[in-house]
C-alpha cells in the first residue's frame, strides 16, 4: 500500500495505518494518497503535530485527559462489569438490602470534585497563555470573506502586505466532479499562502466581511472565529519552517468546506526576500483606477479574475447552476446602463446566493463586468471602466 | 381493550377490561378519538408515533448527510443542499423527534405513577400535540420553498440566517409554535405532579422519571421563551430593519450565540434528564433491588439543571472570550462531572449485589450507561478551553453530541419502549427481536460514531460537503455504521412496534417485570382507557395500592 511510504511520525500514526489496512480489507483498494506534513495524516489518530508551545500543551493536556478518563474508565466498567457477570439471578444471586449510604454518596461527590480541580489546574495556566497577545513581532489581520480569506500585515516586517488566498480553482472543480484525483493537498491548496517568519511572535487580527467564519491551524494549536463588525486576536509562534494547513471552523454558507488556510513558515531571511519581492509586486499592481483602459486588456485581466472568483459558481462558460443566475445571455449583463451589473458584483444579492465582492479593486471589478459583457454569446462591445466602479460605491 | 388501538377494534388474543367498559360510551371512536383527544393515554401515543415519525424523516437526512460523505468529492448533492440537510437533521431530531418522544412518555406514565387520573390540563395537552402537527408540516415543507430549506446549522447563527430565503421564517415560525407547545406540556407535567398525586405520594417518595421530568419541565419554561426571543430578534433583523445581530447596523452576531447557548445548554439536559428517569425505574427492576441514593439522585438532577444556566458560553471558546470568561465557564462545565458522576455511581451500586436479569429494557440501560458515560468522558475532554480550541467546530464534537444525545437520550427512549410497552399495548415484544435491536443498533452507532473521533482530533471540521483525502477511511467507517444503524431502527419500527401495536405477540401480565415497583404495575396491561379514577389508597412507600 502506498500509504504505507508515508514518514513514521508517531505511534497513532502507526496505528492510523494498521486501521487503514484494516479497513482496505473491508472497503477494498486504499487511495493513493500519504500523509500532509503540516496538515492531516492518512487516518490520523491523535492531534496534529504540535510545532507551537501552545499546540504542544494542548497534546499534553489530551493525553493527559485520556489516562485520567481511561483509569476511571478501567475503574467504573470494571465494577459494572464484574457485577453483571458476578451478581447475575442466572448465577443464583441473591439481591442485597442496601439502598443508601452517606459516607459512600459523599466519598464519590468529594472524589471526583477532587479529580476536577486537579484537570483544571494545568488547563488554567494553558488557557492564559493561549490569550496573551502582547508583544508581537508580526500582526496580519486576517479577513474571511464568503469564501476566501483575506490578509493584511498591518505591523512588523512586511506591514502594508495585503492578498486574497483562494482555493485552488481547479481542485474546487475537482470536488464538483465527484471523483477527484487523490493528491495529498486536496482542498488545501490556495493561490497564496499567509507566509510567515519562523520563531517570531504572529499576532493574527481575525475579523470577517459577511457571515462568521473561523481560522484554524491544527499544527499550531490556533482556532479563532473571525466575526463581523468585531475583531478578535490569537498568536502564535511556529518553531519549524514548513508548510502548515488548516480550514475554515464555523459554518459560513455554502463553500465553507471551500476556504482552506495554507501558513508557510519561512526563514527570516527568506522572509525578508519575500517581503521585498510582495511588496514591488504590490506597488506594480496597484492600479490607478482613473485610468481609462483599452477593452481588450480589460477582458484578460477580467477572464482571470473571472477564472479565480467567479466561475465556482457560474461556471467557466457562464451557465450558471440551478439557483444560480446564468451570466450567459443575462439581462442585467446586456444592459446598456452598467449600473445595476456593478452594483450586483459590489453588493451582492444575499437572497439569491450571490456574496458582495467589494473587496476586489475597482480596475477588477471594471474588468470582470467587461469580461462577461463580451464572452460566450453576450457580444455587446460594451466596456466598463474602473470610474464606474468608482462612482458606483459612492 | 388495547389503550392504542381503537376501542372497539379488533385486538388479538386479548379481551377487554370489564373495569372500563362502561366508560367506552363517552369515549369518541375514529378519527374524533385522536383529533379530539384528551385522554392522557391517547395523546401519548400520538406523542410517540409523532416522534418516530420525525426520527425516520432526521434519520433519512442523516444518511443523506452520511451518502455524501463516503468518499471525497461531491457525488449526490450540492453544498448548499448539503448545508440544508445537516441544519433539518438537528432541528428535527432535537425538536421533533427526541423533546416530543419525552413529552409523550410524560404523558403516558406520569399520571400512572403517580397515581393521577389524568394530566391537570386535558385541552391544553391536545392543544400542546396538535400544534406540533403545523409546525413540523411547516419545518419540513420548507425544503420545498424558493432557496430550500434553512441552511445556517441547527444553531441558527446570525449573521448567516440573515442571508437565508423564505423558508428560514418558516423555520423561525415553527420553533415558535412548537416552543408554544413544549412550554404548555411542561405546565401541564409541573400542575399534575405539584397537584395530583395520589395521596401518601410524597414529593420523595415519587418515581425517579416523575422527578426528572418535574425539573425538565422547570428548565423548559425557564429557556424556551429565551429561545423564542433569540428567534424573533432574528426575524426582525431579517424584515424589520432591527440591527440586534447585523454588524452592519451595529449588531452584535456574537450576542446571539449567548443567547441561543442560555437556552441550548439548558435544552441539552431537557433531552438527557427524563433519560436519567428512564434508567433510574430500569437498573432497580432488573437487579431487583432498590434504586440506591434515592435523595441524592434527586439532588443532583437538580444540581445538573441548576448548573446548566451557568456553562452556556462553553460552546464559545473559539469565539474569542476574555481569559477569565474562558476559565469561569471551563470550571463551572467541569464542575457538572460530578452530579454525573453521582448518577452514574448511584446506578453502579444500584446493580452491586443485585440480582440481575438482561432482558431488552435492561440491555438498553446498560448500554446507556456505558455509552452515554464515554460521551461524559468526551464531555469533559471539550470543556477544557485549551483542547476545545482544537476541537471545537470538528467532528470530535458531532461524536460527542451523538454519544450522548443518541446513545443517551435514544438508547433511554428506547429502554422505556420495551419496559412500558407491555403496559400501553398489553403485549410482550419479542425478546429475540427487542436483544437483535439492541445489539445490531449498538455495534452501528459505535461503527458511526467512534471513528469521528479520530476525524475531529485530525481537524476535520464539521458541516463539511467534501474533505482532505486522508480522512476518507473513517468517513467510510461511519457512512457504513450510520446505514446500519438506520436499518436497525427500521427493523425495531417493523418487527417490534407494529406487533405490538397490533396486539400481536404473548399477552402482557399486569406486571411483566418481577421486581418492577411502581403505580403503573398495579393497573391491568393494557392500561385501561381511565385508570386511577378514584384516588388510591397507597402502602407507607407509595409504590402499591393497598385496600
Amino acid at each position: 500500500m502506498t500509504m504505507m511510504n508515508a514518514r513514521v511520525q508517531s505511534a497513532s500514526r502507526a496505528w492510523g495505518r494498521w486501521a487503514a489496512a484494516a479497513m482496505a480489507l473491508a472497503a477494498g483498494p486504499a487511495l493513493a494518497v500519504n500523509d500532509l506534513k503540516g496538515g492531516p495524516g492518512v487516518n490520523q489518530l491523535n492531534l496534529h503535530e504540535p510545532v507551537t508551545n501552545i499546540a504542544r500543551d494542548q497534546m499534553w493536556l489530551h493525553n493527559f485527559m485520556l489516562i485520567i478518563c481511561l483509569a476511571i474508565f478501567i475503574a467504573v466498567f470494571g465494577v459494572m462489569f464484574y457485577s453483571i457477570f458476578k451478581h447475575r439471578k442466572s448465577k443464583g444471586a441473591v439481591s442485597a438490602n442496601f439502598h443508601e449510604s452517606v459516607g459512600v454518596e459523599i466519598a464519590w461527590t468529594v472524589v471526583p470534585f477532587l479529580i476536577v480541580i486537579g484537570m483544571a489546574l494545568p488547563a488554567t495556566k494553558v488557557v492564559v497563555a493561549m490569550k496573551d497577545t502582547t508583544n508581537a513581532d508580526v500582526t496580519i489581520k486576517a479577513t474571511g470573506y464568503q469564501w476566501k480569506w483575506g490578509y493584511d500585515y498591518l505591523k512588523g516586517e512586511g506591514e502594508g502586505i495585503g492578498f486574497l488566498a483562494t482555493l485552488d480553482t481547479e481542485q474546487r472543480e475537482q470536488s464538483n466532479s465527484g471523483n477527484p484525483t487523490p493528491v495529498d493537498n486536496y482542498l488545501l491548496k490556495v493561490d497564496n499562502p499567509l507566509v510567515v517568519p519562523v520563531d517570531k511572535k504572529v499576532r493574527i487580527i481575525t475579523t470577517a466581511n459577511d457571515v462568521i467564519h473561523a481560522w484554524m491551524v491544527p499544527a499550531f494549536g490556533v482556532k479563532q472565529d473571525a466575526i463581523p463588525g468585531f475583531v478578535r486576536d490569537t498568536w502564535f509562534k511556529a518553531e519549524k519552517i514548513g508548510d502548515y494547513y488548516g480550514q475554515c471552523a464555523e459554518l459560513c454558507g455554502k463553500e465553507h468546506a471551500y476556504m482552506p488556510i495554507h501558513v508557510k513558515v519561512v526563514s527570516a531571511e527568506d522572509y525578508t526576500k519575500w517581503v521585498e519581492v510582495k511588496q514591488k509586486e504590490m506597488a506594480a499592481k496597484a492600479d490607478d483606477p482613473s485610468k481609462v483602459w483599452e477593452q481588450a486588456a480589460l477582458i484578460a485581466r477580467g477572464e482571470k479574475v473571472y477564472a479565480a472568483n467567479c466561475a465556482v459558481c457560474h461556471k467557466a462558460d457562464g451557465s450558471g447552476a440551478g439557483p444560480i443566475k446564468a451570466l450567459d445571455k443575462s439581462p442585467v449583463v446586456l444592459a446598456e446602463n452598467h449600473l445595476e451589473q456593478i452594483q450586483v458584483v459590489l453588493n451582492g444579492r444575499m437572497d439569491k446566493g450571490m456574496p458582495a465582492w467589494k473587496q476586489l479593486s475597482d480596475t477588477d471589478i471594471a474588468a470582470v463586468a467587461t469580461y462577461t459583457k463580451n464572452s460566450w454569446s453576450n457580444k455587446t462591445g460594451q466596456t466598463v471602466q474602473p470610474a464606474e466602479v468608482v462612482a458606483a460605491r459612492k | 381493550m388495547s389503550a392504542v388501538l381503537p376501542p372497539h377494534g379488533a385486538v388479538g388474543g386479548h379481551d377487554g377490561h370489564a373495569h372500563d367498559d362502561h366508560h367506552d360510551h363517552h369515549a369518541p371512536t375514529g378519527w374524533r378519538r385522536w383529533v379530539f383527544a384528551t385522554n392522557h393515554k391517547d395523546i401519548g401515543t400520538l406523542y410517540l408515533l409523532f416522534s418516530f415519525t420525525m426520527l425516520m424523516i432526521g434519520g433519512i437526512l442523516a444518511l443523506c448527510i452520511r451518502a455524501e460523505l463516503f468518499k471525497p468529492g461531491l457525488q449526490f448533492f450540492n453544498p448548499e443542499l448539503f448545508n440544508q440537510f445537516t441544519t433539518m437533521h438537528g432541528l428535527i431530531m432535537v425538536f421533533g423527534a427526541i423533546m416530543p418522544a419525552f413529552v409523550g412518555f410524560a404523558n403516558w406514565m406520569i399520571p400512572l405513577q403517580i397515581g393521577a387520573s389524568d394530566m391537570a390540563f386535558a385541552r391544553m395537552n391536545n392543544f400542546s400535540f396538535w400544534l406540533l402537527i403545523p409546525a413540523a408540516i411547516m419545518l419540513v415543507a420548507s425544503f420545498f420553498m424558493p432557496g430550500g430549506a434553512p441552511a445556517a446549522g441547527w444553531t441558527l447563527y446570525a449573521p448567516l440566517t440573515l442571508q437565508m430565503g423564505p423558508s428560514m421564517d418558516a423555520g423561525i415560525f415553527a420553533m415558535h409554535i412548537m416552543g408554544a407547545s413544549s412550554i404548555m406540556g411542561s405546565i401541564n407535567i409541573i400542575v399534575t405532579i405539584l397537584n395530583m398525586r395520589a395521596p401518601g405520594m410524597t414529593l420523595m417518595k415519587m418515581p425517579m422519571f416523575a422527578w426528572t421530568w418535574l425539573i425538565t419541565a422547570y428548565l423548559l419554561i425557564a429557556v424556551m421563551p429565551v429561545l423564542a426571543g433569540a428567534i424573533t430578534m432574528t426575524l426582525t433583523d431579517r424584515h424589520f430593519g432591527t440591527a440586534f445581530f447585523n454588524p452592519a447596523g451595529g449588531g452584535d452576531p456574537v450576542m446571539y450565540q449567548h443567547i441561543f447557548w442560555f437556552f441550548g445548554h439548558p435544552e441539552v439536559y431537557i433531552m438527557i434528564l427524563p433519560a436519567f428517569g428512564i434508567v433510574s425505574q430500569i437498573v432497580p427492576a432488573f437487579a431487583r433491588k432498590r434504586l440506591f441514593g434515592y435523595a441524592s439522585m434527586v439532588y443532583a438532577t437538580a444540581s445538573i439543571a441548576i448548573l446548566s444556566f451557568i456553562v452556556w458560553a462553553h460552546h464559545m471558546f473559539a469565539t474569542g472570550m476574555p481569559v477569565t470568561g474562558q476559565l469561569f465557564f471551563m470550571y463551572a462545565t467541569m464542575l457538572i462531572a460530578v452530579p454525573t458522576g453521582v448518577k452514574i455511581f448511584n446506578w453502579l451500586a444500584t446493580m452491586w449485589r443485585g440480582s440481575m436479569t438482561f432482558e431488552t429494557p435492561m440491555l438498553w440501560a446498560v448500554g446507556f450507561i456505558f455509552v452515554f458515560t464515554m460521551g461524559g468522558f468526551t464531555g469533559l475532554i471539550c470543556a477544557m478551553a485549551p483542547i476545545d480550541i482544537q476541537i471545537q467546530d470538528t467532528y470530535y464534537v458531532v461524536a460527542h453530541f451523538h454519544y450522548v444525545l443518541v446513545a443517551g437520550s435514544l438508547y433511554a427512549l428506547f429502554a422505556g419502549v420495551y419496559y412500558w410497552g407491555p403496559k400501553w399495548t398489553g403485549v410482550m415484544y419479542s425478546e429475540t427481536r427487542g436483544k437483535i435491536h439492541f445489539w445490531g443498533s449498538l455495534i452501528f452507532f459505535n461503527v458511526t460514531f467512534f471513528p469521528m473521533h479520530f476525524l475531529g482530533l485530525a481537524g476535520m471540521p464539521r458541516r463539511y460537503a467534501d474533505y482532505p483525502m486522508q480522512f476518507t477511511d473513517f468517513n467510510q467507517i461511519a457512512s457504513i455504521g450510520a446505514f446500519g444503524f438506520g436499518l436497525m431502527q427500521v427493523y425495531f419500527f417493523l418487527f417490534v412496534v407494529v406487533p405490538m401495536m397490533r396486539g400481536k405477540g404473548e399477552k402482557a401480565p399486569q406486571k411483566p417485570w418481577e421486581a418492577a415497583e411502581g403505580l403503573e404495575w398495579e393497573v391491568p396491561s393494557p392500561a385501561p382507557f381511565h385508570t386511577f379514577e378514584e384516588p388510591p389508597k397507597l402502602d407507607a412507600s407509595a409504590t402499591r395500592i393497598v385496600g
